[in-house]
C-alpha cells in the first residue's frame, strides 16, 4: 500500500483494501461502535443470551428435580408445571433447564477443545511449512474424511461409562479439523508477512512468534471460529443424545426428545414435552451462527452495508 | 487544444469530511502534446487521471468542466461517461500485465471489449494486426492465452490495445512503476511512437519519477497537494525549474548522477499537510525555505512565459 | 568480514518435489566493515534471496556464508541469536514491517526482551533514545504511536535505530527506500552512507541503479540467480563490461542526459586469467574488477 492509501484508510476505515483480520486498539472504539450497530449480532447474542440466563437460573426457580417422579403424567402446561409434565410423570421445566445447562457445558467444553487442537495443528502446520505441513494436513484430511457421526455412535456404543465430559471430549476430537484447515491458510498467508521476519529477526522462537505475532493478527477469525465450533458441539450433542448415545445420568434437550419420541408425545399432542428443547437448540444455534454472521460484518469493512 | 481542464475539483468522501484530493486545477493538453503529470504519493495525481475517465467509490466531482476537443466531458455521470470510454479516452493502467483476463483467449478478449463498444472486430482485425506487428508481435498471439505470453508482450498487448479506437486522450497511469528497466524503457519509447503514428493525441503520463518524463515528456506538470505548481516544457523544467519545490524535488534525486562523496543531495524536511483541513494559502508554506508573508494568500497558477506556468509568488 | 562462497538455493517445484528451480547460483563476494555494496538486479535476479539468506530467513542449499571466517550458513537457537546481534535487516515496506497491531516501538521491546532484559528502566531508555538520536529522529516524535500515526521515512528509521540497539557490523537494506516519497528517500539514504562513515558494512538490494551509483562503493549485479559483473561502483558503471551491465546502463532513464546521449560502452575485453569458482573473470590486473564469460546459456 502506498502511504496515500495508507493516509486515505486511517481516515476512513471502511476503504480497507484488503481484509484486515485484525483490530488495531485505535480502531477497537469503531469496532464496538459498529458491533452495537450491528443488528444481526445483537439479535442472535441477545437470544444466546436469554438461554443462558435461563440455564442459570432456572434450576433456582422450580424445586423438582429433572429426574424425579411422582408427578401427574401427560398434564399440559399449569400453574404448578410450567412446561407441564411427561408421560411418566416429571416435571418438563426442570427437564428442560437443567438441558440448556449441560447443553452450554457440553458446548463450551467441546468447543474449547476443538478449537485448542485445531488451533495447535492449524498454527504448527501454517508455520513450519514443509514435512510438518505435509504430515499435519494428512492428518487432518483423514479426520476430516472420517464420518464422525458414524464413530461417535460406535464409540459411544462401547463405553460403559457415558458422563458429559467424555462426550464432550470426543465431540471436540472429532470436530477440530475444519478450524485447523482455515488457521493454516491464515497463518500461511501471516507468516510471510515482513513483522514475522523481523520477530525472527529479533531472536524470537517460533511458538512466542506465533502467539505474539500471528494469532493477535487472527484474533477476530479464532473468535468467530471459536463461536461456530461451540455451536457444532451443541448441536452434535444434541444428535447424539437424540439418538440415546448421550450421557444417560445428565439431563439434556437431546435426551428430552429421544424420550418423548419413544413414548410418542407426537402422536399422543404432547407438545409441550418435544417442542422447547427442539426450539431451544434450534434458537440456540441458529442464534449462534447469525451472530457469528453479524461478526464477520462488524470485522470485515467490506462487508459492511453503511 | 485538445484537452482543457477549467478549475476542475474532485474529493473523496469519508467519514471524517471531505479529502480534497485535488482543489481547483486548471491546464491545457494540446493536439501531439504528451505531458507528464509528476509529484508525490497525496498530490492528487492519480485521483487527477482516474477522474478523467472514470470516477470509482468516494470520489465525487464537486466542481470545474473538462472538455477535449471542444466537447464538454461528462466526468460526473458515470453512464453518459460510458460512449467517451475507450473510445474518446482510454487509459493503460498500471500492472498492465495483470488486466488480462487468463482464461480467455487474447483474440476473444479484444473482441468483446470492441463489441461492447460497438466496433466490429471483423473489420478492425486488418488494423489489429498491423499494430501488434508494429510492436513486434505476430497475429498467432491472438489464439493464444495471456499465461503463454510473456511480461514484455503482455504489456505490448494491453498497449495496443488500449489505443485501437485512437482516442483523442490517452491516460497512462504509473504506466512503468513496476517494471524492470529494459522494459520502462520500451514502453517509453512506444508511448512516443504511438503519438508520432497518430494513434493518439493526446497523452498524460502519471508517474513519480521525474527522470523518464525527462526522457519521454514534451511538457511536465508539477502537482502538490492537490494543486497545480508548476508547468513547463520537460528541459526546461528539470535544467531550470521556477517553483521552490520543484527545485527542492529535483535537488533530491539520485537520477542526477552524482555520488555521495562529491555532493550529497538532501531532502524535503516535513510533510505534505492534510488535505482533509488543508491550509489556507499557499500550501507549500510550511516547508518552503523561501516563503514570504504574501504566502498566507494563495498564488495563482500564472504563464510566466508561453509555456512555462508557475504558482509562486516568489516566481512571479 | 561477510562472506557469501558460490552460495545457491534452489527450489524444488511440482509434484512431491520432482522439478528443481536454481534462483541463486554459485554467488560469491562479500562486504566489508566501513562500506556500501549494492546488489543490483532487475526482477527474479535472486538478489531478495540472497538477503534472505545472509539473514537466515531462508536456509542455503549449497555454499557457505561466513561471519569473519565463521560458518554462519546453517546456524540455528542460540548461535542464531548471537548472529543477529551482529547483523540485522530492513525490508522494502515500512507498512508491512510492523504488526498492526501494535504500537510502533514495539519493534524496540521485542529486541530487549531477546537481548536486553538485564538492563535497568533508565538504561533501556537512554539507550533507546540515542539510538534514535542516531538516526535523525526525536524521541517525543516517535515513541508512543502506531504505524499509521508516522510517515514511512519515519519508519524505516526506526528499524534502522532498532538494529543498532545490538552490537551491529553489517546490515542488509532490501529495497529500504522503493516505497518512499522522494523527498524522504535521500534522507535514509544518506543516513546509510552515515552508517557505513561508522563503521558498517552494508548490503543494500535494490533494482535501480541510480541509487546503486550514489552510495555504493561496490557493486554486485545479478542476473536469474547468477553474479555477472561486480567491482568498484566507479569502474563498473563508467566501463561496465557485460552486455547485460551495458545493457541495464543504457536504460536507465536519468536527469540531465536523455538515452540517446549515454555512452555505448567499450567492445569485449579479452578474457584475462582463469575463471574462479563462482564462474568470474578478473577484467584487470587490479582484481577487483570481475565479469561473468558472456556464453549462450548465460544471455538464454
Amino acid at each position: 500500500m502506498t502511504t496515500t492509501e495508507h493516509a486515505i484508510e486511517a481516515l476512513d476505515p471502511q476503504r480497507g483494501v484488503t481484509t484486515p483480520v485484525a483490530t488495531p486498539p485505535r480502531r477497537r472504539n469503531e469496532t464496538l461502535y459498529f458491533a452495537l450497530r450491528n443488528r444481526k449480532l445483537l439479535i442472535g447474542l441477545g437470544v444466546v443470551l436469554a438461554f443462558l440466563v435461563l440455564a442459570i437460573v432456572g434450576p433456582w426457580l422450580t424445586d423438582a428435580e429433572p429426574f424425579e417422579f411422582g408427578f401427574p403424567t401427560g398434564e399440559p402446561p399449569s400453574r404448578a408445571h410450567w412446561l407441564g409434565t411427561t408421560a411418566s410423570g416429571q416435571d418438563v421445566f426442570a427437564q428442560f433447564v437443567y438441558g440448556l445447562r449441560s447443553s452450554f457445558v457440553v458446548g463450551a467444553l467441546g468447543g474449547c477443545v476443538a478449537a485448542l487442537i485445531g488451533m495447535a495443528v492449524g498454527f504448527a502446520a501454517g508455520y513450519r511449512g514443509g514435512v510438518v505441513d505435509e504430515l499435519l494436513s494428512m492428518l487432518t484430511n483423514v479426520v476430516l474424511v472420517i464420518p464422525t457421526l458414524a464413530v461417535l455412535i460406535i464409540v459411544a456404543a462401547y463405553l460403559t461409562v457415558r458422563g458429559l465430559v467424555a462426550e464432550a471430549l470426543l465431540i471436540g476430537l472429532t470436530s477440530w479439523p475444519w478450524a485447523a484447515r482455515a488457521i493454516r491458510a491464515q497463518t500461511f498467508s501471516l507468516a510471510s508477512r515482513d513483522f514475522v521476519s523481523l520477530a525472527r529477526l529479533s531472536g524470537s522462537r517460533g511458538w512466542q512468534v506465533i502467539v505474539r505475532e500471528i494469532a493477535p493478527n487472527m484474533s477476530s477469525y479464532l473468535f468467530l471460529t471459536f463461536i461456530l465450533l461451540f455451536g457444532g458441539a451443541i448441536l452434535t450433542a444434541a444428535t447424539l443424545d437424540f439418538l440415546g448415545l448421550g450421557p444417560s445420568n445428565t439431563m439434556s434437550l437431546g435426551l428430552m426428545m429421544n424420550t418423548a419420541v419413544i413414548s410418542s408425545a407426537l402422536q399422543l399432542g404432547m407438545w409441550w414435552w418435544f417442542v422447547p428443547p427442539g426450539l431451544g437448540i434450534t434458537a440456540i444455534v441458529g442464534g449462534l451462527y447469525v451472530m457469528n454472521v453479524g461478526l464477520d460484518e462488524v470485522f470485515n469493512p467490506k462487508l459492511r452495508r453503511t | 487544444m485538445s484537452l482543457a481542464v477549467d478549475d476542475l475539483r474532485v474529493y473523496y468522501r469519508t467519514l471524517k469530511g471531505d479529502v480534497k484530493a485535488l482543489d481547483g486545477v486548471s491546464f491545457t493538453v494540446a493536439d501531439g502534446e504528451i505531458m507528464g503529470l509528476a509529484g508525490e504519493s497525496g498530490c492528487g495525481k492519480t485521483t487527477l487521471g482516474k477522474s478523467l475517465i472514470r470516477l470509482e467509490g468516494r470520489m465525487k466531482h464537486m466542481g470545474g468542466t473538462v472538455s477535449l476537443e471542444g466537447e464538454s466531458l461528462p466526468i460526473g455521470d458515470d453512464r453518459a461517461m460510458a460512449k467517451y470510454r475507450f473510445k474518446r479516452v482510454s487509459i493503460v493502467p498500471q500492472y498492465a500485465m495483470s488486466a488480462l483476463s487468463p482464461t480467455r483467449r487474447v483474440g476473444r478478449l479484444i473482441a468483446d471489449l470492441l463489441e461492447s463498444r460497438g466496433a466490429g472486430f471483423d473489420e478492425m482485425r486488418p488494423e489489429l494486426v498491423r499494430r501488434l506487428s508494429l510492436v513486434g508481435l505476430s497475429e498467432e498471439v491472438l489464439e493464444r492465452y495471456p499465461i503463454e505470453l510473456s511480461g514484455g508482450m503482455k504489456q505490448r498487448v494491453v498497449m495496443v490495445l488500449s489505443t485501437l479506437l485512437d482516442p483523442a486522450l490517452l491516460i497512462a497511469d504509473e504506466l512503468t512503476s513496476a517494471l524492470d528497466v529494459s522494459t520502462q524503457k520500451a514502453v517509453a519509447e512506444l508511448l512516443v511512437e504511438f503519438r508520432d503514428r497518430g494513434f493518439v493525441k493526446s497523452t498524460i503520463v502519471i508517474t513519480h519519477d521525474l527522470s523518464i518524463l525527462y526522457q519521454m515528456a514534451d511538457t511536465i506538470l508539477v502537482m502538490y497537494a492537490g494543486k497545480l505548481v508548476e508547468k513547463a516544457p520537460a528541459d526546461a523544467i528539470v535544467e531550470s525549474p521556477k517553483h521552490p519545490y520543484t527545485q527542492l524535488l529535483l535537488a533530491s534525486l539520485p537520477e542526477s548522477g552524482v555520488r555521495y562523496e562529491e555532493e550529497r543531495l538532501t531532502g524535503i524536511p516535513g510533510r505534505p499537510p492534510s488535505l482533509l483541513s488543508p491550509p489556507t494559502g499557499c500550501r507549500f508554506r510550511d516547508r518552503c525555505p523561501l516563503a514570504l508573508e504574501r504566502c498566507a494568500e494563495e498564488p495563482p497558477f500564472v504563464e510566466l512565459e508561453p509555456g512555462r506556468h508557475v504558482a509562486c509568488w516568489r516566481a512571479a | 568480514m561477510l562472506t557469501l562462497d558460490t552460495v545457491s538455493k534452489t527450489y524444488r517445484v511440482g509434484t512431491f518435489g520432482g522439478g528443481a528451480v536454481e534462483a541463486v547460483s554459485r554467488v560469491t563476494f562479500d562486504v566489508r566493515p566501513g562500506e556500501v555494496v549494492s546488489l543490483i538486479g532487475e526482477s527474479g535476479s535472486g538478489k531478495t534471496t540472497v538477503g534472505r539468506m545472509i539473514l537466515r530467513l531462508t536456509p542455503v542449499t549449497s555454499g557457505t556464508i561466513s561471519l569473519d571466517g565463521q560458518d554462519v550458513s546453517r546456524l540455528g537457537g542460540g548461535a542464531l541469536r548471537g548472529y543477529y546481534t551482529h547483523v540485522q535487516g530492513v525490508f522494502q515496506d515500512p507498512f508491512s514491517s510492523y504488526n498492526p497491531v501494535f504500537k510502533a516501538d514495539r519493534v524496540f521491546e521485542l529486541v530487549r526482551r531477546s537481548y536486553l532484559a538485564g538492563l535497568s528502566k533508565s538504561e533501556w531508555d537512554d539507550k533507546r533514545r540515542a539510538s534514535l538520536e542516531a538516526v535523525g529522529l526525536e524521541p517525543s516524535d516517535c515513541l508512543g504511536k502506531y504505524p499509521h500515526q508516522l510517515s514511512g521515512g519515519q519508519l524505516q528509521r526506526i528499524l534502522i535505530a532498532r538494529a543498532l540497539m545490538l552490537e551491529l557490523r553489517y546490515l542488509v537494506a532490501d529495497e529500504i527506500i522503493s516505497m518512499l516519497d522522494a523527498s524522504t528517500r535521500i534522507d535514509v539514504l544518506n543516513l546509510l552512507g552515515d552508517l557505513k562513515a561508522r563503521g558498517l558494512g552494508i548490503l543494500f538490494v535494490t533494482h535501480d541503479l541510480s541509487l546503486g551509483n550514489y552510495i555504493s562503493d561496490r557493486t554486485v549485479i545479478l542476473r536469474r540467480g547468477r553474479v555477472v559483473e561486480q567491482g568498484p561502483t566507479a569502474k563498473v558503471f563508467a566501463a561496465p563490461r557485460h552486455s547485460y551491465t551495458r545493457m541495464l546502463l543504457a536504460c536507465v532513464s536519468q536527469l540531465h542526459r536523455k538515452w540517446e546521449e549515454l555512452p555505448s560502452g567499450s567492445t569485449a575485453p579479452r578474457t584475462l586469467g582463469e575463471l574462479d569458482e563462482s564462474g568470474l573473470v578478473a577484467v584487470d590486473e587490479a582484481g577487483d574488477h570481475l565479469v561473468a564469460p558472456e556464453d549462450a546459456e548465460v544471455l538464454a
